[in-house]
């Protein structure tokens, strides 16, 4: 086997145009992804939108019906797996449950014919602090020592590409976090390039560089954490990753610097460039907790949206925010998160309020929430212009 | 205040110990009948066929044999039935390797390629027990039909110039191997069956990420995982093959040249009279497998798989 091919960091990945289709379904729907060397990218998604399967077909478990993976500039769609220098954490692990850890870690090792690999084997065992039981079967581990030994038994082989399929998904709270260090450290340690897969948005944005977010089959939106979270630019993303308070808004006025819309009557400001459109009938966005609540209408100031009088209808404190529940007429129940910076709800149910954030906390998106009465006029209106 | 808290506290304790005895008494009095068939059926004749393996002929009646001890009937045997016990082990051997060989890939067909389907699995599992419905007598002396010598295979064989005019099937050892072969087929592919069914494939995807080879994988991964069903294929396809006397009958596959220790011991016991030398036999072969079976358990390493 060529060994030039395992590489001493990691290397990047390119995905150009992959589609898969099973019998009935297609599972990846023109898939185009740049995984640059050494970086920590997330594929966050719901179960079923497609992020194992591409994970599997990197790894070439499964093969693309059109499409070619590249991986340092080389074409591997139509290598075989054992000839890929890449290696899975499974989400079930799949440690051998015939062999020792210590065999299991050797396993990749012993078939490149690597020299030493019981002692390669033993110090990957100790940085997932695993050498004292080197010598137990798999079944006498418990679930988050098995999954350190299938990371340990994956990063041996120093892989060009590391492939984790939701490794932590069976792991209580606790050790998911410690895990996430330990991972998030093993990769700046070895420098390899992780692909994570996983449905959990919180672990996806506190341990990866990038956070690509799949939805049916397609990558709605790619980016650092931050920046998807901050301005999604889809109503899947926006509620997929953390909540969102979404509006239906009909634009009055387009100007450089903002676009004015109207929601339930109010004039709403949001920066232009946040604004994936800037005519008709489009949905605008905010993050609960970048919602003030007001007990009185507030004067008007430039650079501040105001909604209201909105009605309290449900006050429910979590520790260090409280969550509250605004009725407005005409715009729905909007979500605010409220830091507890004073003892206690600031306001009981019942009460009339007016929200405000800052027009640079708004966003505009490009479609509308599923099932909405605009995404069905959206529809009827690009289907109007197609024909 | 003290004392009905104690009193309290202990009781629900006996009470537990009560119902551990009464369970353990209900569990002897289940276990009675399975105990008493082995005594009777098992540890009585067995006992009787080692006494009966010590007996000598009678001084006195002709036909009588008694209990006198005779290790020498052991010896006598062994130098008598050599050949014939050694030929008893190679063929079980033979007939064991080509059963798994031939059915390690349709159970793996079976259990693994049709997992989605389980009609068709289903199906062709009937297909591998259908045998079963007929006696294995009446198959095997079918098959000495189609192997006879008007028979097509000898005579394709023989305008194959495979087989030379005067040679036969039936009567030699190839017959004999291939009979024992066929009959225990359904008991090796069964166990093989049911281990590759549950095999886990996640593993072997794992083996085949890490580097192995479609051959590597099945070496280091699959086949080790199926160890259980080879171990208990093979034993339930060696031990009665072993001990088998109608494929290798001249009644049926087998002929002069090619009879088993279980011919030599029915004709002892049926035709010969020879009670003690055919009871040292059976004693005999039956020791012989026990070690055999003993190390192989142990050798193929399955004791934690089992």
């Amino acid at each position: 086997m060529a060994r030039g091919l395992f590489a001493e960091s990691g290397a990047d990945l390119q995905l150009v145009g992959i589609r898969k289709e099973f019998p009935g379904f297609t599972a990846v729907e023109q898939l185009d992804l740049t995984v640059p060397a050494g970086t920590f990218f997330a594929l966050l998604g719901p179960s079923g939108c497609g992020k194992t399967t591409t994970l599997r077909l990197v790894a070439g478990l499964e093969e693309p019906t059109s499409g070619r993976i590249l991986l340092g500039g080389r074409d591997v769609t139509d290598t075989k797996p054992h000839r890929r220098p890449v290696n899975t954490v499974f989400q079930s692990y799949a440690l051998f449950p015939h062999m020792t850890v210590l065999e299991n870690v050797a396993f990749g090792l012993r078939r490149r014919g690597i020299d030493d690999p019981l002692g390669k084997a033993r110090s990957a065992l100790r940085l997932v602090e695993l050498d004292a039981l080197a010598d137990r079967k798999p079944a006498q581990l418990s679930g988050g020592q098995q999954q350190r030994v299938a990371l340990a038994r994956a990063v041996v082989n120093r892989p060009a590409l590391l492939l984790l399929d939701e490794p932590l998904g069976a792991l209580d709270l606790k050790l998911r976090r410690q895990m996430q260090l330990e991972l998030k450290s093993i990769q700046s340690e070895v420098g390899l390039t992780f692909v994570h897969v996983t449905h959990d948005q919180e672990e996806a944005m506190t341990m990866a560089d990038t956070v690509a977010v799949m939805n049916r089959g397609r990558i709605e939106q790619i980016g650092s954490p931050e920046e998807v979270y901050e301005l999604p630019r889809t109503a899947f993303v926006a509620n997929f990753l953390g909540q969102s308070n979404l509006f239906p808004a009909v634009v009055r006025e387009a100007g450089d610097d903002a676009v004015g819309a109207d929601v339930a009557g109010h004039r709403i400001l949001v920066p232009r460039s946040r604004a994936q459109r800037t005519e008709g009938t489009i949905t605008l966005g905010v993050r609960p907790e970048k919602l003030l609540l007001l007990t009185e209408e507030p004067t008007p100031i430039a650079g501040i949206n105001v909604l209201g009088p909105g009605r309290v209808t449900d006050v429910s404190f979590s520790g260090v925010s409280t969550q509250y529940l605004v009725e407005v007429p005409g715009a729905g129940t909007v979500i605010v998160f409220a830091q507890n910076l004073v003892f206690g709800p600031v306001v009981e149910p019942g009460a009339d309020v007016w929200l405000s954030w800052r027009v640079e906390h708004g966003f505009g998106l490009a479609d509308a929430p599923r099932g909405s009465a605009l995404q069905q006029a959206h529809e009827a209106l690009v289907g109007g212009a197609e024909t | 205040m003290a004392l009905p808290a104690f009193a309290g506290a202990s009781a629900p304790a006996t009470g537990r110990g009560g119902a551990a005895r009464r369970s353990g008494r209900v569990a002897l009095l289940l276990l009675l009948p399975g105990i008493a068939y082995l005594l009777l059926f098992f540890l009585a004749p067995l006992l009787s066929l080692v006494m009966t393996s010590l007996q000598s002929p009678s001084e006195t009646v002709f036909g009588q044999y008694d209990f006198t001890f005779n290790w020498a009937n052991y010896l006598q045997v062994v130098g008598q039935y050599g050949e014939q016990i050694g030929r008893s082990f190679l063929y079980a051997l033979l007939a064991t390797v080509f059963a798994l060989l031939f059915s390690y890939p349709l159970a793996y067909f079976l259990g693994v390629n049709l997992r989605g389907r389980p009609i068709l699995q289903s199906l062709l599992l009937v297909l591998v027990v259908a045998p079963f419905f007929i006696s294995f007598l009446l198959r095997t002396a079918a098959w000495k039909q189609i192997l006879s010598d008007e028979g097509l295979v000898v005579s394709t064989l023989k305008a194959l110039a495979l087989l030379g005019p005067q040679d036969h099937l039936t009567g030699t050892p190839i017959a004999v191997v291939f009979g024992l072969t066929y009959n225990f087929i359904p008991f090796m592919c069964l166990p093989l069956f049911t281990t590759l069914e549950r095999l886990d494939l996640r593993v072997v995807e794992a083996g085949r990420d890490l580097y192995g080879g479609p051959f590597t994988t099945f070496r280091t991964v699959t086949l080790p995982l199926s160890m259980p069903g080879i171990v208990s294929g093979t034993l339930l396809t060696f031990i009665p093959a072993a001990g088998d006397y109608v494929n290798a009958s001249s009644q049926f596959l087998g002929g002069t040249s090619s009879t088993m220790v279980g011919n030599v011991i029915q004709s002892n016991f049926l035709v010969q009279l020879n009670y003690p030398a055919a009871a040292a036999l059976s004693i005999l072969l039956m020791a012989t497998i026990l070690v055999i079976v003993g190390v192989y358990v142990r050798r193929s390493g399955t004791e934690d798989l089992l």
